[in-house]
């Protein structure tokens, strides 16, 4: 199924409305886009799934003029095109609609869409124009948004809407959509299939890129898959299924094996009740979550990024506000107000290893020695008297975790942001690891870490599950969550999905509950 | 307080407001493209200088207007240079250039006359005339409204005029025009601005250059019109006052005329502490009067007053996402 | 970019940064027609030629040590208190009351009690801005800039309508009394012995009563004072878990909410101790020199506290370093004003130029220096 269908190399006669060849790009040592191919039909939606990190948005960011391609070559209705800016995407007929939406906030929408594109200097003769013709949009395409309200007062569904009617004003033929339903509800997203369907009828060409397979399966024309860089499948959706679809952007991984006896759970550690969780922009990101955790367990959560998971470690960290009951060891957890902070949670016996170790979990600038006591500060072993801190009790406990988790190079006087990735991770664990707290929260343990250290950290961690500590593990790695937990729970939209045996599941089953297709 | 003496203070609080009318316009630019600019201050007293400079020697007061507003663009393009090109601290960058256009003035007009940092005493052409409006005087014996005319709205230096003119003009650009919805979109959200392929440097740039502008007109009508000749930190913090209006005017042109026309009325108030007195019963401190534009816009800035929010955008240089 | 090695981020971008703004102030004084030889030659014989230049010099230093300080703290807790002078005009206020208090016995007691006025009066100041940025989002640099005008009507007012003494004219409060007067150099033993007074045949001049005279300096006790502040600064910056947290949050807010660090409570922290400091700068101008309080005390030390911060890369031993260097700048300035015909506001313009490329250039300064390096390392490249 792989090659057979890759569509850039079929000849046919009438061009496609978009096609790469060969695109590559890397980052420094990273290659983010290896050779890939890809050929649109005009008037068709195409569907681009994949893991976080497989490549699609720098992809994207290549087609719009962010990033300019190592090599290979894109051409728009069969001629090549050299996209050098944003501006030149536009002139193409490339319409973008970007995750995070590039709108004016105190802009009424009309002044959004003309922006950049007005008739002259004087805006009454654009604004009167763009009205006529975003009526036109609106009653071809389902897309009704009130022209002249502002669009921070737009709900997030209409607020994409004036994204899509700003490349339809553009005249754009092609247009692409990064994860345009993740922050929309079950029915706006049915309402924007619905306008993109309309859309291609009209002769549009869409691709739309997702890592949720039942929009694949409902809405696109034909799918390409993406895992680690490269394009690894092209199909024509209706003569595939979401399991084949999974197993393609999953890949049949060599499972990183983790010596692991047996889990001997013990009592209840965390219990979480009905957890909800609203952002400040009224999104709801957790809506309901209850699950306990017990002594001598690794709880893995999986699901793909943006799905609550790190909204879910922030308010158990402290570190967000939240709702609903959580407790510790019987002790309930306040969520909001006072003792809803990081303090307050190591003193009750949490450890948290966050998601984004660079922005959360150390001050880049500090070194080793005082990330090493970073959030426990205020321990008393620290402390030379009650003014000063005791730093050379600072630099002996790191210079101990430094070598016991062989941490490179072992200075411990560097600055964090001077250690490799995986090394930063190593002081990261190392504090917390070490601190034999009751509770261990620890999120995408290994991201963008080297094998021998990735192989280290999870020897740790299984280590203190056998010591008959709780672990909560957050990772968008299924074979990370597959090797590593006892108990596997799946979260998406905020929920979760289900929960399932490690030993009695697989890839193609968690994956579709990632992808919101309860299995 | 009898009518002749209320419009007294009228005239002078027209005549005072006008400084700090063009500053505030001149920071609505730049501050609504997202360029910081606590600068003001600088590039007016920049200005007066080399507008009264020019116009005493060249006998010009144009020409003495043509310099002073090069002389302030010459600090916005310093400004655009640090803030927009190498990203740097905004306001450090303002403040740095307050300083250097404090000390710079006084050298450099000392070295031109020698007189302690003045420019000798500005006379005829070289500087700017009060304008007698059309009909001024023929209605001047209209009851209320003909002194009022002839008083406090004809009888300024035509800069006087072009300022108030401004206003409108501002609104109009702002609002109404390619440039202006540009403009405040890129204060606001500039990766929008880029994604719709037009470019932030050189918008931000054409903001600071019009900052620039109408800091030399205030400037130079410092030097040229409100007093005869500069004299060393004439501006006496004029630019600061300009800044708090235009946070009191929440960064909107006719808001701004309001906010500074208060502000003057303020200042031509602490020139006449007896009316002051006579009016409100007991003795006000002149200092008072002095400190309350400042206090208005520290309650406004603690939203106490409604909420002033800058744009969006505002002190954050412009880093290109991905 | 390349990353620059760090001795060359700590030394070579301030010493860049110093060079660039000596040498943009040479092309100054040489359109204005002067020589820019002579004038460093005549601010180095002024500031640093004579004991009596040091005694200058090192006043100007003390009180910049104190501002330098304040803006460093702030810094730290990644704040941009602007306010120094404000508050320093305030810690004055704090200063003359306790000083006009009580007829006090002994400089030391009064030394001790008008430093805790100074610093009382200039903490509360910093009070407000720091509550509003806490609490209201309100920015701290406007806000700062705002109050700096506050103090200063304030300040008109106070000596104009309160402090002033009946009978007297100018804006000012009465003089301290004798029991508050601090030791400048010319009154502390062996140290004074630079300072005499000397006849023509080198023996000592003595006053009619027969005492030893010298020649009267302002700098004085407050030096070591402030030199004590410094060290303090730095043992509360990096060796106290206050100073971890106020670095910790400056250098990443989100980082520091995940510590548990609570963010309002660093930020009233950091600019109490901050408008403290700035406060604190009054001993020496006002309880130190001036002995009475009069208008503008702080003199645009409170500015300068901002380039000296910046130049000594915010840390405590570069701003005593950078407040000796700005101090040379002021009475070699002073010295330029009575010497020659170049205007004392000379040492304005090179302060800009400091803040300029220390603070808002500092990035072209960087870019410059990766540059040589660049070339620096491509030229072994070539001869292999």
């Amino acid at each position: 199924m792989t090659d057979a269908l890759q569509g850039g190399r079929q000849a046919t006669a009438a061009p496609f409305a978009i096609e790469l060849r060969g695109i590559s790009k890397a980052f420094g040592p990273v290659l983010a886009n290896r050779d890939i191919h890809i050929a649109v039909p005009k008037g068709t939606i195409h569907g681009i799934i994949g893991e976080n990190g497989a490549g699609k948005s720098t992809l994207m960011s290549i087609l719009y003029g962010f990033y300019k391609a190592d090599a290979g070559e894109i051409l728009i209705n069969g001629s090549p095109i050299n996209i050098t800016d944003s501006q030149t995407a536009i002139k193409a007929g490339i319409g973008m609609v970007f995750q995070h939406f590039k709108l004016v906030q105190n802009f009424s929408v009309l002044e959004n869409v003309v922006l950049g594109v007005e008739d002259g200097p004087l805006l009454n003769t654009s604004l009167a124009k763009a009205r006529r013709i975003l009526g036109d949009l609106s009653r071809e395409y389902e897309l009704d948004v009130d022209p002249d309200a502002l669009v921070e007062d737009l709900s997030v569904g209409h607020q994409q809407r004036v994204e899509i009617l700003k490349a339809l004003y553009r005249q754009a033929d092609i247009l692409i959509l990064d994860e345009p339903t993740g922050v929309l509800t079950p029915a706006e997203a049915d309402h924007l299939f619905r306008i993109l369907k309309g859309l291609r009828d009209q002769g549009k060409t869409i691709i739309l890129i997702t890592h949720k397979l039942r929009e694949i399966m409902e809405t696109t024309d034909s799918v390409s898959v993406m895992r680690r860089g490269t394009m690894v499948g092209t199909v024509k959706t209706a003569e595939t299924n979401p399991e084949a679809l999974a197993e393609l952007m999953v890949g049949r991984k060599v499972l990183l094996e983790v010596e692991k006896k047996p889990a001997t759970p013990g009592k209840v550690v965390l219990s979480i009740q009905n957890l909800t969780m609203r952002d400040e922009h009224g999104v709801d990101r957790l809506k309901g979550i209850s699950f306990n955790i017990r002594a001598g367990e690794i709880l893995g959560i999986a699901g793909v990024a943006g799905n609550g998971q790190s909204e879910l470690l922030a308010a158990l960290g402290g570190i967000q506000r939240a709702k609903g009951t959580v407790t510790m060891n019987g002790v309930t957890l306040p969520l909001s107000g006072a003792g809803a902070d990081g303090q307050s949670r190591r003193a009750a016996g949490i450890a948290h290893v966050p998601e984004d170790r660079q922005s959360l979990g150390l001050i880049m600038d500090f070194s080793a020695w005082e990330n090493v006591a970073f959030g426990y500060h205020n321990d008393p072993d620290y402390q030379k008297n009650w003014f000063l801190m005791d730093n050379d009790a600072l630099r002996a406990d790191a210079r101990a975790k430094i070598e016991r988790f062989d941490v490179r190079p072992a200075d411990c006087w560097l600055p964090a942001k001077s250690f490799s990735g995986g090394n930063q991770q190593k002081i990261v664990v190392a504090r917390e690891i070490e601190r034999n707290p009751d509770l261990l929260l620890i999120g995408q343990p290994t991201r963008g870490v080297d094998i021998g250290a990735i192989e280290f950290i999870h020897k740790q961690i299984v280590a203190l599950r056998d010591a008959g500590k709780a672990i909560l593990l957050v990772s968008v790695e299924l074979d990370e969550i597959m090797s590593l937990s006892d108990r596997i729970l799946v979260m998406f939209d905020g929920r979760v999905m289900g929960e399932r045996d490690p030993d009695a599941t697989n890839e193609r089953e968690l994956g579709m509950l990632m992808a919101g297709m309860g299995a | 307080m009898d009518y002749a003496t209320l419009l007294q203070i009228l005239d002078s609080t027209l005549r005072l407001a006008t400084p700090l009318l063009l500053a505030c316009l001149a920071g609505l630019y730049s501050e609504r493209a997202g360029i910081f600019d606590i600068g003001l201050e600088g590039k007016m007293l920049m200005a007066a200088m080399a507008s009264g400079s020019v116009a005493y020697l060249t006998g010009s007061v144009w020409l003495g207007l043509l310099a002073g507003v090069a002389a302030s663009l010459v600090l916005s393009g310093i400004h655009g240079i640090a803030a927009i090109t190498f990203r740097g601290n905004q306001l450090i960058s303002g403040v740095a250039l307050n300083f250097l256009a404090s000390g710079i003035t006084v050298l450099v007009a000392q070295r031109l006359f020698g007189q302690g940092g003045r420019t000798p005493p500005l006379e005829g052409l070289a500087r700017f005339q009060p304008v007698t409006l059309p009909f001024a005087e023929s209605l001047q014996g209209v009851p209320l409204i003909g002194p009022l005319y002839y008083e406090v709205i004809s009888g300024h230096p035509v800069l006087v005029y072009v300022a108030l003119l401004l206003v409108p003009l501002s609104w109009w650009v702002l609002y109404r025009t390619r440039f202006g919805l540009r403009l405040r979109a890129v204060g606001e959200n500039p990766a929008a601005v880029d994604t719709a392929g037009v470019s932030v440097t050189q918008l931000r740039f054409a903001a600071v250059a019009i900052t620039g502008v109408l800091c030399g007109l205030a400037g130079a009508y410092m030097a040229t019109a409100l007093q005869a000749g500069f004299g060393r930190e004439m501006t006496a913090g004029r630019g600061y006052i300009a800044l708090a209006a235009l946070i009191f005017a929440k960064w909107r042109p006719v808001a701004a005329l309001w906010a500074c026309l208060l502000f003057g009325f303020f200042q031509a108030l602490a020139l006449r502490p007896d009316v002051v007195e006579a009016v409100v019963q007991f003795k006000v401190p002149v200092p008072v009067l002095d400190a309350l534009p400042y206090i208005l816009t520290v309650i406004v800035l603690a939203g106490l007053i409604g909420k002033a929010i800058p744009p969006r955008a505002g002190g954050e240089p412009y880093v290109k996402e991905r | 970019m390349d990353k620059l090695p760090r001795w060359a981020d700590v030394a070579l971008v301030p010493l860049i940064s110093l060079i660039l703004a000596a040498a943009v102030s040479a092309m100054v004084l040489l359109a204005i027609g002067q020589s820019p030889v002579e004038a460093f030659n005549v601010m180095v014989e002024g500031a640093l030629g004579s004991a009596y230049g040091w005694g200058y010099t090192l006043y100007y230093t003390t009180s910049f040590i104190f501002t330098g300080l304040a803006v460093t703290v702030a810094f730290h807790a990644g704040l941009f208190n602007i306010g120094g002078e404000g508050q320093a005009q305030l810690g004055g206020l704090g200063v003359a009351l306790v000083c006009l208090a009580l007829p006090w016995p002994h400089w030391t007691v009064a030394l001790i009690a008008a430093a805790c006025g100074g610093a009382l009066f200039g903490a509360a100041w910093a009070a407000i801005p720091a509550y509003l940025q806490a609490r209201r989002g309100s920015h701290i640099v406007i806000t700062t800039i705002m109050f700096n005008y506050i103090a200063a009507a304030f300040l008109v007012y106070m000596l104009v309508d309160v402090l002033r003494p009946a009978g007297q004219m100018d804006p000012a409060t009465a003089r301290f009394p004798a029991g508050t007067n601090l030791p400048t150099f010319s009154d502390m033993p062996i140290l004074q012995n630079l300072y005499a007074i000397l006849n023509e045949d080198g023996t000592q001049k003595l006053s009619k009563a027969g005492v030893a005279m010298y020649k009267v300096v302002p700098a004085n006790v407050t030096l070591f004072v402030a030199l004590g502040a410094a060290f303090l600064v730095w043992l509360l910056l990096w060796r106290t878990r206050l100073g971890y947290q106020i670095r910790a949050f400056g250098k990443s807010e989100s980082a520091a909410r995940y510590a548990g660090i609570n963010p309002t409570c660093i930020i009233m922290i950091a600019m109490l101790i901050s408008g403290g400091l700035a406060g604190l700068m009054a001993i020496n101008s006002v309880m130190g020199d001036s002995e009475r309080l009069v208008q503008n005390s702080a003199e645009g030390a409170g500015f300068i506290g901002i380039a000296v911060a910046l130049m000594g890369r915010n840390h405590p031993l570069g701003v005593v370093l950078a407040a000796v260097l700005f101090g040379f700048l002021y009475q070699g300035g002073a010295a330029l004003g009575m010497m020659t015909s170049i205007p004392i506001e000379l040492r304005i313009v090179v302060q800009g130029l400091v803040i300029l490329f220390t603070g808002a250039l500092d990035q072209m300064v960087r870019m410059m220096l990766t540059w040589l390096f660049r070339l620096r390392s491509a030229k072994p490249a070539r001869a292999v």
